[in-house]
């Protein structure tokens, strides 16, 4: 976290004699300030503003329930899918642990998608928020990998499969590829020494790089402050006291409305948990409830939901570079959304009809290709998959056009904001 | 102190020898750090044991019947074997014009396979059966004219992840994700109906 040593208006220290002891070793009433106290955010948040913090909550969720599925899961190909299934039947409240760690991993993706969404709704990756944008993408690269990796780690028949698929993708690089693709599975199949080193990348590599990231994350969050729906710079109009004057304290404004937030979420989390834990093979697949066969494919090979958008656009094109190449790009373009928009405006409120039409087709695109992705390859699905890939890719590629061609409307000079209105 | 100018001449800094000396440094330091890096990189590599279990495999093939087909595994990849029947050899030029890679040009398989039949010998056709799109199993279906599949169907495969077909050779149909055909392993036979894969001569 940032802490600066002596920020100016500094608090006075409190009394109280282990306050002070504190204080004197520890910048702790710095930090508070800095980072909940003094840190002003836009006074006009609504609904899609909880999931950032709703994917902090997710991220410890994840890290608690991991460290206790390491302390019963046994790594290696003879013993990795009995002993989640020993988890699972004989540890006390295994089951829980299991599937607070695999309802989690979905959840991450509900959360985090929510939250990149609001991101382009109300062009949060707009100047000068760009590096804040870019980070939130390397996190969002890996909690991609991570959830990837864990996936393998029970060792059922998908996990494999998937494995191989996905390691496969690497083999498709011109030159390289064959050579890399052995080198990442450290034998001529996805094997023992593939399963090892994916449980050490999943629990300790990843994980460190993915707090690391989150961390980043936040210090450029607190240099340029938050946007809002309306994509005002509240720092513009600063008050007497030198705060902006459509700001609030993030503490106790925001940490009161976000616990409300936090909790609606647990409760349907805990539904999911204790009522479908599997919902219905989209967060654990029958598949995997056999164990890695090598010489025997699952009737269908689908991901996970939260990946399958890019896997119907890799499987969508006739030619496996090619598709390799347009996975590749599909994520890749995200990175570049600061530069492809150039709208004179941010959010979507001000924005006019063709972003508006681009957005809706993108999410459409988005779930037409998720939809595509978890059915089998019949022609249907290829076509949707093609038509889907195409609107996705539009929203991109188009966006200068788009942007520059259409009427917006006027921006206020400060925040619209009516207490408790809707 | 007094002497001002030998002070000014000690405060004098050489920009460029410095700028060299970082420089030098700094790309001393970067092959170290890539050398240090060599072995970490290397532990990832297939190890001793790994390499020791992908040493050739024998399989014999006397009662593999004409038509039929067996699946071993090497280096933990299935391989197809298949008794071939006339029939099935006599198709394999009939569908040339729907094949990506009729001629298997940018195909992997030995120089001994890179023939109209993919194999060393008409009987017997040997591929590694992993999809060349992404790795899993094309299925079976050896039925011409497959109901499922198409009237078109000389028998073959058909992979079960995205659709990709191939016929009697391993060839790749077009219309199917995967770009080429399936790829054949080195093999020998040490006699009429001993197989060795692994190995380009026995």
């Amino acid at each position: 976290m940032v802490i600066e040593m002596h920020p100016p208006g500094a608090p006075a220290v409190k009394t109280g004699r282990l306050r002070a002891w504190f204080y004197k070793r520890f910048p702790i009433e710095e930090f508070i300030s800095d980072q909940l106290t003094g840190y002003y955010a836009p006074k006009n948040f609504n609904f899609w503003y909880y999931f950032g913090v709703l994917s902090l909550v997710v991220l410890a969720l994840q890290l608690f329930t991991g460290i206790f599925l390491t302390m019963f899961y046994k790594v290696g190909e003879a013993t990795s899918f009995n002993s989640v299934e020993f988890i699972m039947r004989e540890i006390d409240y295994g089951w829980l642990i299991r599937y607070l760690h695999s309802t989690g991993a979905s959840a991450f993706f509900v959360v985090v998608y929510l939250h990149m969404f609001r991101a382009l709704l109300y062009g949060s990756y707009k100047t000068p928020r760009e590096l804040l944008w870019i980070i939130g993408m390397f996190v969002y690269l890996a909690l991609m990998a991570e959830a990837f990796l864990g996936y393998v780690l029970p060792w059922g028949n998908m996990s494999y499969w998937a494995a191989q698929v996905i390691v496969n993708v690497f083999g498709t690089i011109p030159g390289i590829g064959p050579g890399l693709v052995e080198w990442i599975r450290g034998d001529y199949g996805i094997a023992d020494a593939t399963l090892n080193r994916f449980f050490a990348l999943h629990v300790v590599a990843v994980p460190l790089g993915l707090l690391l990231l989150v961390m980043l994350h936040l210090i450029a969050l607190r240099r340029t402050g938050s946007s809002n729906p309306d994509g005002i710079e509240i720092k513009d109009h600063l008050g007497p006291d030198g705060h902006p004057i459509d700001g609030i304290p993030f503490h106790p404004y925001y940490t009161v409305k976000d616990t409300v937030g936090i909790g609606v979420f647990l409760v349907m989390f805990a539904i999911v948990v204790f009522f479908v834990p599997t919902f219905g093979g989209y967060f654990l697949e029958p598949a995997n409830f056999e164990p890695a066969n090598p010489l025997s494919t699952p009737p269908e090979i689908t991901p996970s939901w939260y990946l399958t958008p890019y896997y119907a656009i890799l499987r969508g094109i006739p030619n496996q570079r090619l598709g390799a190449l347009l996975l590749l790009l599909a994520i890749v373009a995200y990175f570049f959304l600061p530069w492809l928009d150039c709208s004179p405006v941010k959010s979507m409120r001000y924005k006019g009809w063709l972003s508006k039409t681009f957005l809706t087709l993108f999410v459409i695109s988005f779930f037409g290709l998720m939809y595509a992705g978890l059915h089998p390859p019949d022609p249907v699905y290829v076509l949707v998959g093609r038509v889907c890939t195409a609107l996705y890719f539009a929203y991109f590629v188009l966006m200068p056009w788009y942007t520059r061609m259409e009427r917006v409307k006027p921006v206020p000079d400060r925040l619209r904001f009516h207490a408790h209105a809707v | 102190m007094a002497d001002t100018g030998v002070i000014a001449e000690d405060d004098f800094v050489d920009e460029s020898r410095r700028k060299l000396l970082l420089a030098a440094t700094a790309a001393t330091g970067a092959m170290g750090a890539a050398f240090a890096a060599a072995p970490f990189l290397a532990s990832w590599m297939p190890s001793e044991r790994a390499q020791a279990l992908g040493a050739p495999a024998e399989l014999d093939l006397a009662k593999l019947e004409p038509g039929q087909m067996t699946v071993t595994v090497w280096r933990k990849q299935p391989i197809y074997v298949v008794h071939r029947t006339p029939e099935m050899v006599a198709s394999l030029g009939n569908h040339r014009a729907l094949l990506k890679d009729p001629d298997s040009k940018d195909s992997e398989q030995p120089p001994y396979a890179a023939n109209g039949m993919r194999s060393r010998t008409a009987a017997y056709l040997v591929l590694i059966g992993t999809c060349t799109h992404l790795g899993c199993l094309p299925k079976a279906r050896f039925e011409p004219r497959d109901p499922e599949i198409g009237p078109y169907w000389p028998g073959g495969w058909l992979c079960p992840c995205h659709g990709s077909r191939f016929d009697l050779a391993g060839r790749v149909f077009e219309g199917s994700p995967a770009s080429v055909n399936l790829r054949v392993p080195p093999y020998a036979f040490a006699g009429p109906h001993k197989l060795v894969i692994g190995v380009d001569a026995a």
